[in-house]
């Protein structure tokens, strides 16, 4: 099996992640200064319903049903803002202001007399204006309550750097997420909410796997010289990166298969918002596994005296190799020049 | 192990015949009512208020006779799911029950209370009404419980002239008047009949039988029954010990402006004062003009809350001005409880619907459909997929996944049987979700054992257990990182959301239970065969996959 795709499958590669990492920091910083200046630009995010307050009526499409039929319906029973959507392949979505349990009794009465729909199969919402600012500002709590508690978990399971690392990279695909949204425009709701939430989990699950590898192979470096912190975290990611795109992929699959069915057969509902925050935030997540969380983990840790010293051995003793034998390992002299501790995570 | 509780709960599924699951609102149709307590300060309320809110709200929910309606505690909220109910049934329900004050026309003690009917109503002494006595004597307790207090108590002017003592005394007076007419002697029932010598003229049939049929001593006392203002009503008091029947409201809860606790002056005990808007102090003069000077019990006004007669004291006068007091036998406690229902209706607590939001059954089905078409389709991509990578490994990962997916299956019907757990959409979509973390799983186990192979010192039988031993610690490190991810979730947010997570939490603990009971033992059995152990080219393990050209940077591997 030639080319990259064998070498994928049979697990054999070895990029320069970790080496690179001013690039992955450029990048980065490059999106998330996009993403913010999204949210800024586009003030905030587009709320949904739920956020705002409002009523929403869903039922099934007849074939005498058209946007304006629809809409001349909900506005002869005495409603203003109305907001008319297809959903899914078989159902209208009315939005309108919030209304009382009397008007949204007229509303479905009108829709079933005009349309011939049975009225208890006219779903409805009402949601209170201040409704979705409890439900996101629980969500920003359990958030802060969560960041704390996995800091304190990571620290005690591997070290502070690494739970410092992770959480940097969780901020940075939540920023990113959020600027997906603020430049395309979908609508966030609750589930929404429940999407990005469920991020935090799966980007800090595949940091954790990484970082795993990562004091594996670190622990056994001890004082030999054959590498520095940098190529060891750099072979630990290499190692992993197939689990990490095999992982991704899987996880993936299943929420792009939600967001298929949600968008095409349901429309507008919890199906599709969550399979799209989740499928949006999924990718960042894999990306920034991979390309911030770890070089992060190793600006870090290469600060400290002891793998300072370490790569001055490793250069030392790369230098006299190179002269020694200049033909035989051209790969290793390749690398990085080690120590670069001077690179810090560009926010 | 993993058999013996897939057996134990397969066998709980079979002998409760419970194979599917009970679903949500969201997927059976009905409507979820949020309310939100509204305190002051904007503080949570205390949890107890809020315990007994739910209670309140549970009984008079049941009282309805909705079958299947759940109440509960979601954070500081209320969570109200009513299966089939419309939007206009739910609010009904939801809103705080409003208070009324409706004339006594006849009383009873309820039939079915332990306590013995005295001596004095079966022999049906014309000097006494027959229920008004019964009602004072039948309570011999001093503690006052609710039934003798609300007789004992007195709606009075709070002029001085209203500390004249009502009650008892009044009672006996004008009970002796013989004003049941001879069409309503032909109805009268045999003497154990609670109405027996009482005046039923005006009274709707209806009512009677409601009265007859009412039983006080369910633990809801009748309380919950959504009281029409325009119709004569029957109704248990709320030490459901004595019933009545009640005309309709003269007054109702919204003209009521205001109530508060406090002691008399003058004599130092504990009242209730009641102040009533314009249009309701009107109603309430002539009201209480209107029935001063009818016989016992017709001159008895009872307070209406939730259904149930909180207290019917006698009028002794007319009270003009829209401002009342209620008095007799209160100690602080129970004047201020009295007070707050008077105010607040019987909830401990001032709600808003933060959310009410009806599904119809098409489209709860259409979601239910959709959730698990996804399901479906991602359980087999991923299978594919694995099959695709992993080849014959990938075979031990689809069946560890199909374990997973009946021990989840197994663990939502029992649950659903047995700890009232509903499938709703969050679940589903947590559950599907939670397939690519199951799945990593394995990949994380299998990259191991290929990067143990791939040093080509050892057999497979010892790559097995010494990926494991690596492995486990990073599945158990990973999990636990989700599984306080589900846990915080689960307890702080609202909603949906705490749906997803508790889904998440539950799968991630399957995950665990499954690899270490399930995938485990499988490889190391699958590793003695040929096929995988000599390498077939379909099991993954080959050696074409496994040779590396360089392995300088593998080194490291070594422990």
């Amino acid at each position: 099996m030639p080319g990259v795709i064998g070498r994928l499958y049979r697990g054999d590669i070895n990029i320069d992640f970790v080496g690179k990492r001013k690039i992955w920091y450029g990048l980065s910083a490059f999106l998330l200064i996009v993403s913010i200046a999204g949210l800024i630009i586009n003030q905030g995010l587009n709320l949904g319903v739920e956020f705002r307050g409002g009523s929403v009526f869903d039922f099934a499409r007849t074939p005498t049903s058209t946007v304006e039929t629809v809409r001349a319906t909900v506005g002869d029973a005495g409603v203003h803002q109305i907001i008319v959507q297809e959903a899914g392949t078989a159902n209208w979505r009315v939005t309108t202001e919030s209304l009382s349990t009397a008007e949204v009794t007229k509303v479905q009465k009108a829709i079933s007399t005009e349309f011939g729909v049975a009225e208890n199969q006219v779903s409805s919402q009402v949601i209170g204006a201040t409704w979705g600012g409890e439900v996101s500002e629980k969500a920003v709590y359990g958030l802060i309550v969560f960041m704390i508690a996995i800091m304190a978990y990571l620290t005690f399971a591997f070290e502070w750097q690494m739970a410092l690392a992770a959480i940097v990279a969780l901020l940075h695909d939540l920023v990113i997420t959020a600027g997906v949204y603020a430049w395309s425009g979908f609508e966030v709701t609750p589930a929404t909410m429940l999407g990005f939430l469920t991020i935090l989990g799966y980007s800090l699950y595949d940091a954790v796997v990484v970082f795993d590898m990562i004091k594996e192979v670190t622990g056994k470096l001890g004082t030999s010289a054959k590498m520095t912190y940098t190529q060891a975290a750099n072979n630990a990611l290499s190692h992993t990166l197939i689990r990490s795109l095999n992982t991704s992929l899987v996880a993936i699959l299943p929420v792009a298969a939600i967001l298929f069915i949600g968008t095409t057969l349901l429309g507008a509902g919890t199906l599709k918002d969550l399979s799209l925050a989740l499928f949006v935030g999924m990718l960042v997540g894999t990306y920034s596994s991979i390309c911030v969380a770890t070089p992060i983990l190793v600006s870090l840790k290469e600060r400290e005296p002891q793998w300072q010293a370490l790569a001055r051995r490793v250069a030392q003793r790369e230098a006299s190799e190179a002269k020694q034998a200049t033909a035989k390992s051209p790969a290793k002299a390749k690398k990085e020049p080690v120590g670069a501790a001077k690179d810090k995570p560009k926010k | 192990m993993l058999l013996a509780i897939i057996l134990a709960m397969g066998a709980a599924t079979i002998l409760q015949k419970a194979y599917i699951p009970k679903f949500g609102l969201d997927l059976a149709g009905g409507t979820t009512v949020t309310l939100s307590p509204e305190t002051l300060d904007n503080k949570a309320p205390p949890e107890e208020s809020l315990d007994r809110a739910v209670n309140i709200i549970r009984d008079r929910v049941n009282g309805t006779g909705i079958s299947d309606a759940q109440v509960a505690k979601s954070g500081s909220n209320i969570l109200i799911q009513i299966p089939g109910a419309g939007q206009e049934q739910a609010e009904k329900l939801v809103t705080t029950a409003e208070l009324r004050f409706r004339q006594v026309l006849a009383i009873g003690p309820a039939q079915d209370t332990p306590a013995p009917l005295p001596s004095d109503a079966p022999s049906g002494s014309p000097a006494a009404t027959p229920a008004a006595t019964p009602a004072v004597s039948a309570d011999p307790s001093p503690s006052g419980s609710p039934a003798g207090r609300s007789l004992a108590k007195a709606l009075t002017q709070p002029s001085p002239s209203g500390s004249a003592q009502p009650e008892p005394s009044a009672s006996a007076s004008p009970g002796a008047e013989p004003s049941p007419l001879p069409t309503d002697r032909g109805t009268t029932p045999p003497a154990d009949d609670p109405l027996a010598g009482q005046d039923l003229s005006g009274i709707d049939p209806a009512t009677l039988q409601q009265f007859k049929d009412l039983k006080c001593s369910a633990t809801n006392f009748g309380q919950g029954v959504q009281d029409d203002p325009n119709k004569q009503y029957a109704a248990c008091d709320t030490s459901g010990q004595i019933k009545y029947i009640l005309d309709k409201a003269a007054v109702k809860g919204t003209e009521l402006a205001g109530a508060s606790a406090g002691t008399d002056p003058t004599t130092g005990e504990w009242i209730v004062q009641v102040d009533f808007k314009s249009a309701g102090a009107t109603q309430f003069a002539d009201i209480t003009r209107r029935i001063t000077t009818l016989p016992q019990p017709r001159n008895q006004l009872a307070t209406v809350l939730d259904g149930a007669v909180i207290v019917a004291p006698t009028i002794n006068e007319a009270i003009p001005g829209g401002r009342a007091r209620i008095s007799g036998g209160f100690t602080q406690v129970t004047a201020s409880e009295l007070a707050d229902q008077l105010k607040y209706g019987a909830l401990p607590l001032k709600f808003k619907t933060s959310s009410v939001v009806t599904v119809s059954s098409t489209l709860g089905a259409d979601q239910l459909r959709g959730g698990l078409i996804s399901g479906a389709i991602g359980l087999v991509i991923v299978m594919l997929y694995l099959l695709l990578y992993y080849r014959g490994l990938g075979l031990v990962g689809i069946a560890s996944l199909a374990v997973a997916s009946i021990v989840t299956y197994l663990s939502v019907t029992v649950l659903s049987e047995n700890a009232g757990f509903r499938l709703s959409l969050p679940h589903i979509i947590g559950l599907v979700v939670s397939i690519g973390i199951t799945a990593d799983s394995f990949i994380v186990f299998f990259e191991r054992m290929r990067d143990e192979m791939k040093e080509g010192r050892r057999s497979l039988r010892t790559a097995v257990e010494v990926a494991w031993r690596r492995a486990r610690r990073t599945i158990l490190v990973a999990d636990a990182v989700m599984f306080i991810a589900a846990v915080v979730l689960f307890f702080l947010a609202v909603g949906d959301v705490a749906g997803f997570a508790f889904a998440m939490g539950l799968t991630t603990v399957i995950d665990v239970v499954v690899v270490f009971l399930f995938t485990k033992p499988l490889m190391s059995l699958v590793a003695r065969t040929k096929f995988f152990s000599k390498g077939h080219k379909l099991s993954g393990l080959d050696a074409e996959r496994m040779a590396r050209p360089e392995s300088s940077s593998q080194s490291f591997q070594e422990a």
